[in-house]
């Protein structure tokens, strides 16, 4: 290990940047000659649009133009694409209603998008929007999945009882039998809450148009600005791609909410080209609540088979996940392929069985959010453990260990699709507990009882999939794209590099992580190192940053790049030095013929390449500038052990997270500080989902957390000081061993938290409490809990 | 937000005399509710009168009765005064829980109370310690001052310039916050006052900050927790909302009445 190589915490080169104000997002940049756009969105969650009059508008001071649905149907605009097909059970694919960038005809969900107006200013803009007057006519909206399968009123008329689809995986007659030969069977009824992701910066969005070359360049805040180009140039507005540019420049946080193709972002393009202006936009943070696509909203009976040992034999599960009014990007594969294949967990359960209505309904899309998926599986499954051990006897950790696939069953193919190469379960528990000093707990809890409080203890042992993922495989379930990732690393004449990254940083510290794998591959220093991400004009592909695929799928890319540099490089240097290549080892930044006292250093051989006076130049190329294509052989399966600490206040019923503690296994750990950063923004999220989170809308389907005044994100004050550690297992089909760490915080820690209040609570007479547990929640389970003791 | 006159008032006569020519005019001090109003289209006024030039609004000053605080002193300023901490801990105290750091730093007494926001901490103090509101025309006493949602005694053009709060034997405020937005769910003040036990309970009641007599009672009669924690405010003109029903804020009016006199004891 090198100073600033593999496994060094190097300080995060990017923090200075933007602790300091001169980081520079999407609405800092100003186009010369720039107008603003403000969309006038839909106050209702479900209605016809009888008439649109924006004859006002239009004729309102600094108005541009207004433009409608019918504006952009007869310009050839397209509808927004869905990039994953789920087939039903019966082969049938799902329903794919469209989803125009402007209503037409029908709005459906509070927020959706009506009108644009393009002004000189933005509020003029705003000024002109109040002026157009819609006529709607109401219609009921579909708000609760169970009432919207009766069908009674349809978001879309393409989708018979509001459903998109009916999927399942597994055997069912398998998972049927062991349920007959079960010693024990635990049922549990799960709801995953919806969630509004917040991120810290809101969308925005600049659309230009070249009318020299007839280029157009979009700016966005955007995960994957390649995807969106792919999406919005092939789908949307018909542009090829050497004629459209998408930056994502900076990017204050996404979580999922900014990887996919919002209508927004087609907007503003069309709009450039049309007018020859730039036009801007940037969401408010009340638009952010009503545009963002949502997380999670499942709701999921789940029921596990045992044998009189308390050894799983089957799990089945029926779930109903909410899409929300359109289909969003990745939205079909969330609560498919991202959430059932993850139902084996950690556990040997030899048959599963799962089946998924994906529901249409008046409300925002929903699509994935840190985690997506994995955490709702893996909520279910911890519960339902837990809940297991509960009705049986047996200890929680006990039931764990009986059930944990061992060791030496790697590679474990789990019976609903997944490969898991490495793990170690068990030993990632023993550290947790360790560390949580779970010995010392019935003292702790004995201590808060004399202050009136209740203590609890609770347990996740979880496994996720990331390393998102072989294109083959995901090709096979329905991806229309592939999932693997670009990397050109381009050493210039003087020995300073710039990396070129498919892979797109908006809070991950990519500038940091990746720069240490080049300065531990070139032994050159950081500072000489330049990672450069979030443009499609300078970088030649990339599927973007989501499912914690970056340095395992990113990474690797890059790290095949500095292969074919370093190769290249003893080239050049064998050549000079005059010996041969194979005896060119370089080492501390030095080519040094093995065993011998010459050498040149890597800067020396980077200028050579680029003053090739001498080179036989029909075997040896000028130049040091190598790209790299990767595709993963399989997804990377992080996995760990949170044991969350609660104590519980039963005259208020507020909860206290009094400690928390996470080991996690995400592969070879490049920069530890960095991976515990991104441990303890995912745990925090956990516990804001837990405790805090809850999006609610009213029976109108107007959204009744519409601003930070009513959702209650996660403050410092919510959260204890971290306990966090790494169980290291290699990932067995990667080069630099990582597994990825982006979302096992998120993953791991609800089920761990809401465990630990059902511990204190059990002897009360609670039995489940739901996400999120606010304090009012608690009190009312203490008091429904107690009543029938009063009553005995 | 829309567009306004501005005006910067040179002295509270000047102030009035604006407010009284605007033909919707709002007075702006601290601008903490009204700025993100403004914001959201949700108010629409014609001129904008700004308070913060009048240096003689601002600050604190304490005699052997109790503490004068000027209607643009801040909550930061109420919170950290030594005069305040000194003469009334539990008003410093609940200063010092208003909002975030950025609020207390801009938000000021005079503009809360004006506001009367039926879930602000301030007019629980001004209930609970039996205050005197000192306006540009006159002196009213707390108890006539508030008078429901967002509703006070304070004529069109007449300006809240301080308030006088008497020094309690024994005061204290417990707040159970709301989780998102730390306005209280349920906030209570406990008081023994030279003229007796008051009990002000915030953030709770449909018309906003009231009173609570039976506890005042059983206060008076004994000064210990015990004498309140079986005393329930009905639920019939509680608030219920998403956070709270009403019946919660019954039962936590309650337990923070109970907490606020363990903390004065």
């Amino acid at each position: 290990m090198t100073a600033t190589g593999i496994g060094a915490s190097v300080k995060r080169v990017e923090d200075f940047r933007f602790l300091t104000g001169r980081g520079r997002y999407t609405d800092d940049i100003e186009r010369p000659n720039q107008t603003y756009a403000w969309i006038l969105r839909s106050p209702h969650a479900h209605a016809l649009i009888t008439s649109i009059d924006t004859k006002k508008a239009a004729a309102a001071p600094g108005v541009v133009a207004v433009f409608t649905g019918a504006d952009l149907e007869a310009a050839g605009v397209g509808g927004l694409p869905c990039g994953w097909q789920v087939h039903s059970k019966d082969g049938a694919p799902m329903a794919e209603p469209p989803h125009p960038p402007l209503a037409q005809g029908k709005v459906r969900h509070v927020g959706d998008q009506v009108a644009v107006v393009v002004a000189e200013t933005r509020e003029q803009a705003r000024d002109a929007a109040e002026l157009i007057d819609v006529g709607y006519e109401a219609l009921p909206p579909v708000l609760d999945m169970e009432s919207a399968l009766a069908g009674k009123s349809l978001v879309h008329d393409g989708a018979a009882r509001n459903l998109c689809y009916d999927w399942h995986i597994g055997d069912k007659d398998a998972a049927d039998a062991a349920f007959a030969k079960a010693a024990h069977v635990t049922a549990i009824d799960i709801v995953n809450n919806r969630l509004i992701p917040n991120a810290m910066e809101p969308r925005a969005a600049i659309g230009d148009y070249d009318t020299a070359t007839g280029e157009y360049t979009l700016y966005t805040t955007s995960q994957n600005p390649h995807v969106i180009r792919l999406l919005m140039g092939a789908f949307v507005l018909h542009i090829p791609e050497h004629k459209l540019r998408v930056v994502a420049p900076d990017v204050g946080g996404g979580f999922g909410s900014k990887i996919y193709h919002y209508a927004e972002e087609a907007i503003v393009t069309w709009a450039a080209g049309k007018l020859r202006r730039p036009v801007k936009w940037t969401a408010e943070r009340s638009e952010s609540f009503v545009s963002d696509c949502h997380g999670r909203d499942h709701v999921t009976r789940a029921e596990l088979a045992m044998d009189k040992d308390g050894r799983f034999l089957g799990l089945k599960v029926s779930t109903k996940a909410n899409m929300g009014a359109y289909l969003s990007t990745f939205a079909p594969c969330v609560p498919t392929y991202l959430y059932a294949t993850l139902l084996a967990g950690v556990y040997t359960t030899p048959q599963i069985y799962c089946q998924v209505q994906a529901i249409f309904t008046n409300t925002v899309p929903v699509d994935a959010y840190r985690g997506a998926g994995r955490p709702e599986a893996t909520y279910l499954l911890e519960r339902l453990v837990d809940r297991a051990a509960r009705e049986t006897g047996l200890d929680q950790v006990d039931i764990r260990r009986r059930n944990f696939i061992p060791n030496d069953a790697f590679p474990y193919q789990t019976p609903v699709a997944l490969q898991y190469d490495s793990g170690d379960y068990g030993a990632t528990l023993d550290q947790a507990m360790g560390a949580a000093l779970v010995d010392g707990f019935a003292k702790r809890k004995a201590e808060a009882g004399k202050r009136g409080k209740r203590r609890g203890l609770g347990y996740s042992t979880y496994i996720e999939a990331c390393g998102i993922a072989p294109s083959a495989v995901v090709g096979s379930l329905g991806a229309r794209a592939g999932l693997f990732e670009s990397a050109e690393v381009r050493v210039h004449p003087t020995g300073s590099v710039t990396v070129f990254t498919g892979s797109h940083s908006h809070g991950q510290g990519h500038e940091t992580t990746f720069a240490q794998l080049v300065s531990g591959a070139l032994g050159i220093p950081m500072e000489n190192v330049d990672i450069v991400h979030g443009d499609t004009g300078k970088i030649a592909y990339g599927m973007g940053t989501y499912g914690s695929r970056s340095l395992a799928v990113g990474g690797e890319a890059i790290m095949r790049a500095l292969g074919r540099i370093t190769d290249k490089a003893k080239k050049i240097a064998a050549h000079i030095l005059e010996a041969s290549e194979s005896d060119i080892e370089l080492k501390d930044g030095q080519f040094r013929v093995a065993g011998t006292d010459r050498a040149l250093g890597f800067a020396e051989v980077a200028l050579a390449a680029y003053v090739p006076h001498k080179f036989p130049h029909e075997t040896l190329e000028p130049g040091l500038d190598e790209t790299a294509f990767y595709d993963p052989a399989n997804f990377t399966f992080p996995g760990g052990c949170h044991i969350c600490e609660v104590e519980i206040d039963p005259e208020t019923g507020e909860v206290e997270v009094v400690a928390f503690t996470a080991v996690d296994d995400v592969g070879r750990v490049i920069n530890p500080m960095i991976v515990e950063g991104q441990v303890h923004g995912g745990v925090v999220q956990g516990i804001g989902q837990a405790l805090l989170e809850s999006c609610i809308y009213d029976e109108d389907g107007q959204l009744l957390t519409g601003s930070c005044m009513d959702y209650t994100m996660p403050r410092a004050a919510n959260v204890p000081n971290f306990s966090v550690g790494t169980h290291t297992t290699l990932c067995r089909h990667n080069s630099l061993g990582v597994k990825g760490c982006g979302e096992v915080g998120a993953i791991g820690s609800p089920p761990a938290v809401i465990n630990a209040i059902v511990d204190a609570l059990w002897d009360v007479g609670v039995r489940d409490i739901s996400m999120p547990a606010t304090s009012q929640k608690v009190w009312q389970a203490i008091q429904s809990a107690r009543a029938p003791m009063a009553a005995e | 937000m829309y567009d306004f006159s501005y005006h910067r008032a040179g002295s509270v006569a000047d102030a009035s005399s604006k407010l009284k020519a605007a033909e919707d005019g709002k007075l702006v001090a601290g601008g903490m509710t009204l700025i993100p109003t403004l914001k959201q289209r949700l108010a629409q006024p014609s001129d904008l009168i700004d308070l913060g030039g009048i240096n003689d609004l601002a600050g604190i000053k304490a005699d052997g009765s109790g503490v004068t605080i000027g209607a643009m002193t801040t909550h930061g300023a109420v919170a950290t005064s030594k005069d305040v901490k000194s003469a009334i801990p539990a008003l410093a105290h609940l200063a010092g829980e208003i909002g975030d750091p950025q609020v207390r730093h801009r938000g000021t007494i005079g503009g809360s109370i004006a506001n009367n926001d039926p879930a602000a901490d301030y007019p629980a103090a001004c209930i609970g310690l039996g205050a005197t509101i000192v306006t540009s025309k006159r002196e009213i006493a707390a108890d006539e001052f508030f008078k429901g949602l967002f509703e006070t005694a304070l004529a069109d053009d007449e300006i809240v310039t301080a308030v006088r709060f008497p020094k309690p034997k024994r005061a204290a405020y417990m707040k159970f916050p709301n989780p998102a937005s730390r306005y209280a769910l349920v906030g209570v003040f406990v008081a023994e006052t030279g003229n007796g036990m008051r009990v002000a309970v915030t953030g709770a009641g449909q018309n906003g900050v009231f009173r609570v007599k039976a506890m005042e009672d059983a206060l008076g009669k004994s000064f210990a927790a015990d004498a309140v924690a079986n005393i329930s405010v009905p639920d019939g003109d509680l608030n219920s909302d998403i956070h709270a029903s009403a019946e919660y804020r019954a039962h936590l009016i309650t337990v923070m009445a109970k907490r606020a006199v363990a903390a004065a004891e």
